[in-house]
């Protein structure tokens, strides 16, 4: 064991991790934080993606210890509390979503997408989320939703 | 109570989130917030223990010393189970009693589960399932279907459909083909893998939290394993991550051993599959290989057709006799066979058990048809929608199926010309033609395919729903039905439906986890029916309560029943209105019931399964699509260039949740027959495990252009909900035509001079392949065979 200190979702957090514990674990198991979904294990489908620093990094390929001293955003800090975040809104508005359980993931892959190309062409969107797998939606309405996003984030 | 009825004059505006919007999801605001609860979501109980599953490691082999002292001695570890710590029934299948919770002392399938062990951890049970030292003797497998049926090795009998002389019809045929095909499985891939949280409740009852299609059975299999009855056992789920059929009858091996683990031990339990363990243990689509021989006229019409099919159905029974069955049915596709004979083979393998996936066999069986098809035109040198076309049912002849279902609702002549149009089918053809001729390398191809699929399900017993509904004296609703949420809308669709009907806004309508305490006995979420069945239920006890009000209503305000209107929220009695609420209120302290059930059963159906005739499905939903492809012949590289698909969803409930499923199922059939290959080794093992070798399509896979489209104003014949359709399976079977436009494309790299070897899936390996082959067997034409 060992204390781990970070910010999380802009709260200082100071908790104990084991030296083999996954941030995706921690954020769950120990900060109680369970919109970051694990789907795969293994790092390949992206429904555990979270914001280390303001960078897109999947949450199960990183020890807890790995993110000492950084800023941790979570799906549930995108927006200050009773607030979406344009992108939520958008997933929301153009139902890039079904089951729901890949969709943490992909707005916090989205936002990191548009934070590097505030414009992005649907190719661009395409490639850029390939990352992420979703089983339920066939993407199309992702891809309207992060275009969609990208737009009322610039506003 | 005074009453504030006032007069005035009643608003045209309709209900907010009535039937026919296009509503957001109603989960939609928590997925995007990380605020929806999945069943590993849901806050965990003191001393939860966590579980791990110890599996075999060999496809076929008797249990000769299973020594788990060593998993017991592990850290942290509080409990192991075997099949000899089962007080009740060591079975989780669904239809037969063959699918053991832990292996009694054979085991048939690598990854079938022997024991469980249950620790502080999730780590320390999972390391702990590795200790085990398991002497095993190794009898001999059987790793495919082909195999199994020159065994005769079965997991059901063998079943035929046939009508007419499809021998006769076959030799007096003027041309004649036969071959053999194989198409692939397919695992289904939900993102959130299997899981069960048993919590144990004062008196031996049990709370079981499951991510299952069919709490239901849940609840009986987890009553039967512990010793106990249904009374004493409740299942809940709020919501999968996704089940696609994979989450309706496995889930049962996970929700029982949780069970199993929180009785003996007094906590509750957790069993979560790792990704590999889920794909591993858990049963897929089932593969087939199936000979075809078929008879046809100049014109490609079919004049005797036989298919026998060998389905890989694994080491038990599960759902492959229904699975099979809808093969047969689904053998027809749109096509009228007068003469046919259909033999289904139920393979057992001694591999994971296969089970339900969206289409549940019917894809298989519009495979082998649509093959055919594809084939006849290719030997007569015709453009395959030609051929399609000829052989499509006709609405007032020919339009009677094999298993003698007269065809009632036939719209796929007037749906695929339109798509036909709208699509450029014609035009994009002999562009193609022309791209090709000056095109070395890259060669593209184009194929328009039909859908037409049977919506019931085809045990008639299970097309029954049941609802409760409760109104409060504010006004609101609380709803519940015997249907699951698994990401395709149901629980929005239903609240629409309820919405509708009391004429009140959808936001007053709570709907609620499916939980077995408040609907009893409800069949599984599955074969489409969701919507139609339970939308049907939700209904009823909405009218049930509104009858009452009327009734009410009627007498309070004196005036006839018929005068009474609920319109937007609000009622009318004759000259008087009141608010929903207000009238609720009055009703609340004049002693009337608020509350209801409503029970939907599907009317018309009937079928005799021994003769394999009647009226199974209750209706069609019908559909077509077109793919256009461009391959690298070099390579066996593609992309799908365009797509576009017309779809029938009757009179749509909610156009954004329809259009939604078309796109995912479409998408997900695409998987299915391009990239998506399940590959065991010769020692039984799955191979294809985890995304890192089983690849489901990702967005940059999308056809470049994809233009989906619903049937416009194409209501149900049939007094369906509001005269919706049915929208879960169908559209996954459009995606056929990207795999015929993949082999129209190979077939251009020998300038169509034969017809291409293409199996599903059609990786880049196999295009290629099938390009070498082709190309190997130079001009050739095909042996002319003539009856």
């Amino acid at each position: 064991m060992a204390t781990l200190t970070l910010t999380v979702n802009g709260k200082p957090v100071s908790a104990q991790a084991e030296a083999n514990t996954l941030l995706v674990e921690f954020l769950r198991e120990t900060l109680g934080l369970t919109g970051t979904h694990v789907g795969c294990d293994t790092s390949q489908c992206g429904a555990c993606v979270v914001h280390l620093d303001g960078l897109a990094v999947k949450s199960c390929t990183m020890l807890a210890l790995q993110a000492e001293g950084t800023e941790v955003t979570t799906i549930e800090g995108l927006a200050p509390p009773g607030s979406l975040h344009p992108m939520q809104v958008a997933f929301h508005q153009n139902h890039g979503l079904q089951c729901g359980f890949c969709t943490p993931g992909m707005v916090m892959a989205s936002v990191a997408l548009v934070t590097d190309n505030p414009n992005p062409s649907e190719p661009e969107v395409r490639q850029g989320l390939a990352g992420n797998l979703c089983r339920c939606t066939g993407y199309q309405n992702i891809v309207k939703s992060v275009i969609a996003g990208a737009r009322a984030m610039e506003r | 109570m005074n009453t504030r009825a006032k007069t005035g004059t009643q608003s045209s505006v309709p209900v907010q989130g009535g039937v026919g919007q296009a509503l957001a999801h109603d989960s939609g605001h928590l997925h995007v917030s990380g605020g929806a609860l999945y069943t590993d979501d849901i806050p965990e109980p003191r001393n939860l223990l966590h579980v791990a599953i110890g599996t075999s490691a060999h496809p076929h082999a008797k249990l000769k010393k299973v020594d788990l002292a060593p998993v017991l001695a592990a850290p942290g570890v509080v409990a192991v189970l075997g099949a000899e710590d089962i007080p009740g029934e060591n079975n989780f299948g669904p239809v037969l009693a063959d699918d053991p919770i832990f292996s009694p002392g054979l085991v048939q399938y690598v990854g079938q589960s022997i024991f469980a062990v249950a620790a502080h951890s999730y780590t320390e049970a999972r390391r702990a399932a590795r200790l085990a030292k398991i002497d095993y003797e190794l009898l001999e497998p059987i790793l495919d279907p082909e195999e199994a049926v020159r065994r005769q090795s079965f997991v059901l009998p063998t079943e035929t459909i046939s009508r007419g002389d499809s021998r006769k019809a076959l030799r007096k045929a003027l041309h004649h083909l036969q071959g053999k095909l194989k198409l692939g499985g397919q695992d289904q891939f939900y993102l959130e893998g299997h899981i069960a949280m048993a919590v144990p409740r004062e008196d031996g009852d049990m709370l079981v939290y499951s991510s299952t299609q069919h709490p239901g059975e849940i609840q009986h299999k987890v009553a039967h394993a512990l010793g106990k009855t249904s009374k004493d056992i409740v299942v809940e789920c709020r919501r999968m991550g996704g089940a696609f059929g994979g989450k309706e009858s496995q889930p049962a091996l996970f929700a029982c051993i949780a069970a199993l683990v929180a009785q003996q031990t007094g906590c509750a339990a957790k069993v979560r599959l790792d990704r590999d363990d889920d794909m591993i243990m858990t049963g897929k689509r089932h593969d087939f290989v199936v000979g075809y021989e078929v008879g046809f006229d100049d014109e490609g019409r079919i004049q005797g057709i036989e298919f026998e099919y060998a389905a890989r159905c694994g080491m038990s029974a599960d759902l492959s006799g229904a699975v099979n069955d809808r093969t047969m049915f689904h053998s027809d596709n749109a096509y009228f066979l007068e003469n046919v004979t259909i033999v289904s083979h139920r393979c057992k393998t001694h591999t994971v058990s296969n089970t339900a996936f969206r289409g549940f066999g019917g894809p298989q069986g519009m495979y082998a048809i649509e093959y055919v098809v594809d084939e006849i035109a290719r030997y007569l040198k015709l453009d395959p929608l030609a051929v399609r076309k000829t052989n499509f049912y006709g609405t007032d002849d020919r339009n009677v199926t094999p298993y003698e279902q007269t065809i009632e609702d036939n719209i796929l002549h007037e749906l695929v010309a339109q798509l036909e149009a709208s699509g450029d089918y014609a035009e994009r053809r002999s562009d193609i033609a022309e791209f090709n001729a000056a095109s070395r390398f890259l060669k593209r191809g184009i194929a328009l395919t039909p859908v037409k699929f049977g919506i019931s399900f085809t045990a008639t017993h299970l097309n029954q729903a049941g609802a409760l509904l409760h109104v409060y004296t504010d006004g609101t609703v609380h709803l519940n039905h015997g249907g699951t949420e698994m990401g395709q809308g149901l629980f929005t669709k239903v609240s629409q439906v309820v919405a509708e009907e009391l004429q009140i806004d959808i936001d007053r309508i709570k709907i609620t986890a499916s939980d077995t305490s408040k609907v009893p006995n409800a069949s599984a979420t599955a074969a489409s029916s969701g919507s139609d069945l339970n939308g049907k239920a939700a209904q009823l006890a909405a009218r049930t309560v509104k009858d009452r009000l009327r009734e009410f209503a009627a007498e309070h305000f004196a005036v006839s029943a018929d005068a009474v209107e609920f319109r937007n929220n609000r009622v009318q009695a004759g000259k008087q209105t009141v608010s929903f609420t207000e009238l609720v209120n009055l009703a609340f302290f004049a002693r009337v019931s608020l509350s209801s059930t409503g029970f939907y059963r599907t009317p018309k159906i009937h079928y005799d399964r021994k003769t394999f005739s009647g009226r199974p499905f209750y209706y069609y939903a019908y559909g077509a699509a077109i793919a256009e492809v461009v391959v690298d012949t070099l390579t066996g590289e593609y992309r799908v260039i365009r797509v576009d698909i017309l779809h029938d969803c009757g009179k749509s409930l909610n156009p954004a949740i329809d259009l939604g499923q078309v796109e995912g199922g479409f998408v997900q059939g695409m998987g299915w027959l391009t990239g998506e290959e399940l590959w065991w080794n010769d020692k039984g093992e799955l191979k294809t495990h985890a995304p890192s070798t089983y690849k489901i399509p990702v967005c940059s896979d999308l056809p470049v252009d994809f233009r989906v489209q619903l049937l416009e104003s194409a209501a149900n014949r049939e007094e369906t909900i509001h005269r919706s359709k049915a929208v879960g399976e169908p559209p996954l079977m459009l995606a056929l035509c990207v795999f015929h436009a993949l082999k129209d494309a190979v077939a251009a790299a020998a300038d169509y001079r034969a017809s291409p070897h293409l199996d599903a899936p059609a990786t880049p390996e196999a295009v290629l392949r099938a390009v070498d082959e082709l190309r190997a067997r130079g001009t050739a034409q095909p042996e002319r065979q003539t009856g």
